[in-house]
């Protein structure tokens, strides 16, 4: 990664390779805080009680932090970050059990970003519509997995709304912390 | 103009209202109202089979769930799982719909009589 190039202490070959240093410290302190961010929006999101009579159905503010991951950093560090996030708080506040439901969810979600997010047609709002989307449909086919019936296809299109939904306003979130973080540089770019 | 919805966008919002719109419809034509029964299956096995007329309260799976069938609607009252999603849901009563508590692996289904023979028949 040519990252040096744009790094202020970077100026020269040993400047260089001491910028490169710096930006292996600011990549790991960047990685941390971010990782820390979605474990509180975790955290957050399981204190907030959430029930509207769908199981389910909740905002994913996580995923925020995933979204911004996605345009900051790069594909690589958001799969990096969804997964440690799933497990951290998986065996914090959650179940072995939700564990792979969440990564059934997230990485499917995950996947459907970084492919729309690449073709370059969608906004923020857009890609993490999708996002929000894919991760229920994710969770419903590891559910019809499980409980071995097809009945909880009950729940698609309420899950289908109800990840529109939430994608949107996660997107529109992210969509204005993007804009007061254009200075932000992680270190993942490029 | 970069950071407001784009064309792309909206496109997809409609799709999936579209799918959800389908999907919702399908089953509202599908779905049966009326006196139907019970279906309670643990692990993907059958355990029970209940009417809806009579007011009764089962306990499923050695005592883990406790199901309350009252004035045709099937609600679950207890279960000993930590997130208790199943008990926040509301009571059923059409067909086809259902309460599922994942970490007991609990599915409590309705179906209508008429369903039920179609079934046999199919099988």
């Amino acid at each position: 990664m040519d990252a040096g190039a744009e790094n202020p202490v970077g100026d020269g070959l040993a400047g260089r390779r001491r910028g490169e240093g710096l930006f292996l410290k600011v990549r790991a302190a960047y990685f941390g805080v971010f990782t820390a961010l979605a474990l509180i929006f975790s955290y957050v999101e399981s204190l907030i009680p959430f029930h509207i009579g769908i199981p389910g159905v909740k905002l994913g503010l996580a995923n925020l932090i995933i979204v911004i991951a996605l345009y900051k950093m790069n594909v690589k560090a958001a799969y990096l970050l969804s997964v440690t996030r799933v497990v951290l708080s998986g065996f914090m506040f959650g179940s072995l059990f939700g564990i792979l439901y969440s990564l059934a969810g997230g990485l499917l979600s995950l996947t459907v970003m970084a492919v729309l997010k690449k073709s370059n047609g969608f906004s923020v709002m857009g890609v993490s519509i999708a996002g929000g989307v894919s991760h229920n449909i994710g969770q419903l086919v590891v559910a019809i997995l499980v409980v071995e019936t097809y009945s909880v296809m009950y729940y698609l299109p309420v899950l289908l709304t109800a990840g529109l939904i939430t994608g949107l306003l996660i997107g529109i979130t992210a969509n204005e912390m993007l804009k007061r973080l254009a200075g932000l540089r992680t270190g993942f770019e490029g | 103009m970069k950071n407001s919805m784009k064309k792309k966008d909206w496109i997809l919002i409609i799709v999936v209202l579209c799918v959800a719109g389908c999907a919702y419809l399908s089953h509202q034509l599908l779905r049966n109202t009326g006196a139907g029964e019970v279906i309670v299956k643990v692990n993907g096995e059958l355990t029970g089979t209940y009417s809806l007329n009579e007011d009764q309260e089962v306990e499923i799976n050695q005592g883990s769930n406790i199901l309350e069938i009252k004035n045709g609607r099937a609600d679950m009252l207890e279960a000993d799982c930590p997130d208790q999603l199943c008990v926040h849901q509301k009571a059923v009563s059409a067909s086809n719909e259902n309460i599922i508590c994942l970490p007991n692996k609990v599915i409590v289904e309705i179906r209508s009589r008429t369903d039920s023979q179609i079934d046999t028949v199919a099988n």
